[in-house]
């Protein structure tokens, strides 16, 4: 059971590496991403693409990946998504969901549908024993270790960084803070441009943990989703509590029966949004 | 007429299909207080809005420091000096006093407003700057607003009707602050519902009265009896 | 800046369209295309004595995505939620369907509206938890609870588990009568659908809906039970889109959960919406038709086709945010179904 629990633990922080950037930018400018999940993927395919050609490590090609995603999502979101915010959630859900089959489409017939992954070389073999018999992987416990720099690294910008404050203040008043002189679109780019940076690492990291195929991208959209609303909304380390619960709560289904992992996961993300709506550990605003 | 530094002739702004501003004429000097008063609707805060920013108006219409800035956008009219308290403080909920404050800063020009004199200025929000804005009572909110605005240095500082919802002695005590920050040539706009209060705290006053301006003058030269009926209009 | 206002149709006390036609010559040409449309109709109810039965298999598929579509602008248009889930109900619709007529004996052309309404009524729990969410986290919130339908019914070995199962109570009819009456159902279900949605709008409900679309707290304030209301949208929008899949798995006579639940029948519904204008009756009309052709003549191009689609919804919501039915709208002032209450002065 112990092993359930911390291989749970170690899953649950890689969702949590899904879910920060669909937590930072609901956040920022109530925009719901629905291509979240297929930008992870696209990620992962990116970096598989590169390692045909250039003979690096996953990890280096995931440090690589970082600036362009970040320019990536700089460009998404101030010449796109930008004008699709407003009262109205659908324009953006609808140019999402429109990303989402465009990505999944491009990369099915570019890649094939065929499951590909990541050669992570010795990372992916090693592993780190802990009394009791009980042995945790290197790679998983690495992503544990970045998702966790990456949680507490956003937490610090948002509370203590000049960005941060810029952030929240758009995000509670955008007419006032333009007032105060932010560049409304300016700072929403940004947000996006850090999400996709945070995603582009994520797609990697899936990519060396398990096999990635291009229609994989909604159900990691569920996971972040998931994560976000099981640890409230409003911070990031509920976000990333969120997604340890829900990567303990598939583990725990996985163990009874391979098929029933997802299924639990689904199941206990919806008694919490029945019992405790604003979840485990929500920021008031 | 030269030497002013607001100026604005004949004008107009819609809110959508609506009129809101018929025509304005209006002035501000260096180092002026000036009041703007006038029952609910008649256009104050439309009119504010239309000097920073928030409401599109032509370009020629508003002349501030010799240039003409209509309908430029509200960042870009900050960083010429112009600042607005707006109309119920609308602080974020986010943050906290001392983070309200800071983002206030975020277009500073150069000059003396900074935090150490903020919290010399109203004491109480150096007590209270961890807080988060919301949990002041409404008088502290509102120095917090006005703390805000005097962040970025402003040549010229519009409040929008900051006695809104204050206690008389709250409004005393914000008023009270006033000539500090005007001791180094700050001019002020202020919208005020309270007449008695605009009168005291202004050198000259217009009333408007259904988008259009109804009376100006020096606010000690005005009569009861004028005032009244320009502010419901005979 | 350039800012992409609301998809949402106007409403009410709108003012009058930049091409000015006359009241009177604008009346008659809509009761010409109520007649042309009654007049289509009766031709159309004549089809399995003359028409192929190609041609009736390909209207029963239009007619299922037509009322999807429909009942999803119901509920994303004029109930303010957007939902990527609504596959859900399509999937239950279709389940109910075949068990009505598989386990209870039950006529399944009787089985297609009776299936609908038992499966539209499990939307009353479903609201309870899918209403805790707002916006775009209620849209991504009903695709986990299609999810969660979907798994279900892929562990449960009654009705085939993953694999699906087939509808057997059709075996004993022949093909011709089969295909007939089926087209016949699914025509009947078209056109009350849509007089039902046209009815809606019309009436003093419909009027109340808008009024919470565009602001909820203002509508509350003036006596709209605005919880019952958004409740009674989602339900009637559920029990649709059941009858919808109740509909199509009749046609196509065998289901699994991967088909019946699948999030494609959304992202078709959005599409059809998009393209035909968001909040219009004829919206969803015009998107199916236009869905529909592209499918036959493109679908062949497989992924090139569905990446096709998905940039053209980009476009249309990014440059025709009325849908190109709203955009010839504005320009010629067309209306087939009049839900505006115009004020004329």
């Amino acid at each position: 059971m112990i092993d359930t629990l911390l291989q749970g633990l170690l899953l649950g922080s890689l969702y949590a590496l899904f879910a920060l950037g669909l937590s930072l930018m609901f956040g920022v400018m109530r925009l719901t991403n629905v291509a979240h999940g297929d930008f992870v993927v696209l990620a992962a395919f990116a970096a598989i693409a590169i390692t045909t050609v250039l003979p690096w490590h996953p990890l280096t090609i995931g440090v690589v990946l970082l600036p362009p995603a970040f320019g990536f999502g700089y460009a998404l979101q101030r010449f796109v998504l930008n004008g699709t915010l407003g009262k109205d959630p659908l324009p953006s859900m609808v140019v999402t969901f429109g990303l989402s089959i465009v990505i999944q489409n491009a990369l099915l017939q570019l890649f094939s549908a065929d499951p590909r992954s990541l050669d992570a070389g010795t990372l992916a073999t090693e592993s780190v024993q802990l009394g009791d018999g009980i042995a945790l992987g290197t790679l998983p416990l690495v992503i544990a270790v970045v998702s966790l720099a990456c949680t507490a690294a956003l937490q610090m910008l948002f509370d203590r960084t000049a960005l941060g404050r810029a952030f929240r203040a758009v995000s509670d008043d955008r007419q006032i803070a333009e007032l105060m002189g932010l560049d409304a679109s300016k700072i929403y780019a940004l947000a996006t441009a850090i999400a996709c940076a945070l995603i582009a690492l994520a797609g990697v990291l899936q990519g060396m943990r398990t096999t990635v195929s291009p229609s994989d991208g909604p159900l990691l959209l569920l996971f972040a989703f998931e994560a976000v609303i099981i640890g409230g909304m409003g911070s990031f380390w509920g976000t990333f509590v969120g997604a340890l619960i829900l990567g303990v709560v598939q583990q725990i289904g996985f163990y009874f029966d391979p098929g029933w992992g997802i299924w639990f996961g689904h199941l206990v993300f919806l008694v919490v949004l029945v019992v405790r709506p604003q979840g485990l550990f929500p920021r008031t605003r | 007429m030269s030497g002013a530094l607001i100026q604005t002739r004949s004008l107009v702004a819609r809110y959508g299909d609506a009129q809101a501003l018929f025509g304005i004429d209006f002035e501000l000097h260096a180092g002026e207080v000036v009041a703007i008063i006038g029952a609910n609707g008649a256009g104050k805060s439309t009119f504010l809005k239309a000097l920073t920013g928030m409401v599109g108006v032509p370009r020629e219409a508003v002349r501030y420091g010799g240039e003409d800035i209509g309908g430029l956008r509200p960042g870009a009219i900050v960083r010429r000096g112009l600042t607005m308290v707006p109309e119920g403080r609308r602080l974020f909920p986010s943050l906290s006093v001392e983070e309200n404050l800071l983002i206030g800063g975020f277009a500073r020009r150069s000059g003396p407003w900074n935090l150490v004199r903020l919290y010399a200025l109203f004491p109480i929000l150096k007590e209270k700057r961890r807080l988060p804005a919301m949990q002041l009572s409404g008088g502290q909110q509102q120095m917090v607003a006005i703390g805000r605005a005097l962040m970025s240095n402003p040549q010229v500082l519009l409040c929008d009707e900051i006695s809104l919802g204050l206690a008389p002695i709250v409004i005393k005590e914000i008023y009270d602050a006033m000539p500090a920050t005007t001791a180094e040539g700050m001019s002020v706009v202020i919208v005020e519902q309270d007449v008695s209060v605009a009168q005291r705290v202004s050198q000259r006053l217009y009333c408007f009265q259904e988008g259009r301006v109804a009376l100006a003058g020096d606010s000690n030269a005005l009569t009861r009896a004028q005032i009244s009926a320009a502010y419901f209009g005979d | 800046m350039n800012t992409i206002s609301s998809l949402r149709p106007e409403h009410s006390l709108t003012t009058e369209p930049s091409v000015s036609i006359c009241a009177p010559a604008a009346r008659a040409a809509r009761h010409a295309a109520w007649v042309a449309t009654g007049l289509a109709v009766a031709v159309a109810a004549s089809l399995p004595w003359w028409g192929e039965s190609s041609w009736m298999r390909e209207f029963v598929e239009i007619a299922c995505y037509l009322i999807f579509a429909m009942m999803w602008n119901l509920l994303a248009g004029y109930g303010g939620m957007v939902s990527i889930g609504q596959q859900a109900f399509f999937g239950l619709g279709g389940y109910a369907m075949l068990a009505l007529g598989n386990f209870a004996g039950v006529n399944p052309f009787i089985a297609v509206p009776l299936g609908a309404i038992a499966a539209g009524l499990i939307a009353v729990p479903v609201s309870y938890v899918a209403f805790r969410l707002q916006g775009g986290y209620f849209a991504i919130g009903t695709w986990v609870i299609a999810e969660v339908f979907r798994l279900s019914f892929a562990n449960l070995s009654v009705v085939g588990g993953g694999s699906g199962t087939t509808l057997t109570a059709l075996r004993g009819i022949d093909k011709a009568t089969r295909e007939g009456v089926t087209y016949w159902t699914a025509l009947v279900c078209v056109v009350a659908s849509i007089t039902l949605v046209y009815l809606f709008l019309r009436s003093k409900r419909g009027l109340a809906l808008l009024a919470i679309r565009d602001n909820e707290v203002a509508a509350e304030s003036h006596g709209i039970d605005v919880r019952g209301m958004k409740l009674a949208v989602y339900v009637v929008a559920a029990i649709g889109a059941a009858l919808a899949g109740a509909l199509y798995f009749l046609g196509n006579l065998r289901i699994s959960p991967d088909a019946a639940f699948s999030v494609n029948w959304t992202a078709f519904a959005i599409f059809m919406v998009v393209i035909g204008g968001i909040g219009r009756i004829e919206g969803p009309i015009v998107g199916a038709i236009i869905f529909w052709a592209l499918n036959k003549f493109f679908s062949d191009y497989g992924t090139w086709y569905l990446l096709g689609l998905g940039l053209l919804a980009i476009l249309v919501t990014i440059f025709f945010k009325q849908g190109l039915w709203g955009w010839a709208q504005r320009r010629y002032a067309w209306t087939l179904f009049p839900t505006q209450r115009r004020l004329k002065l």
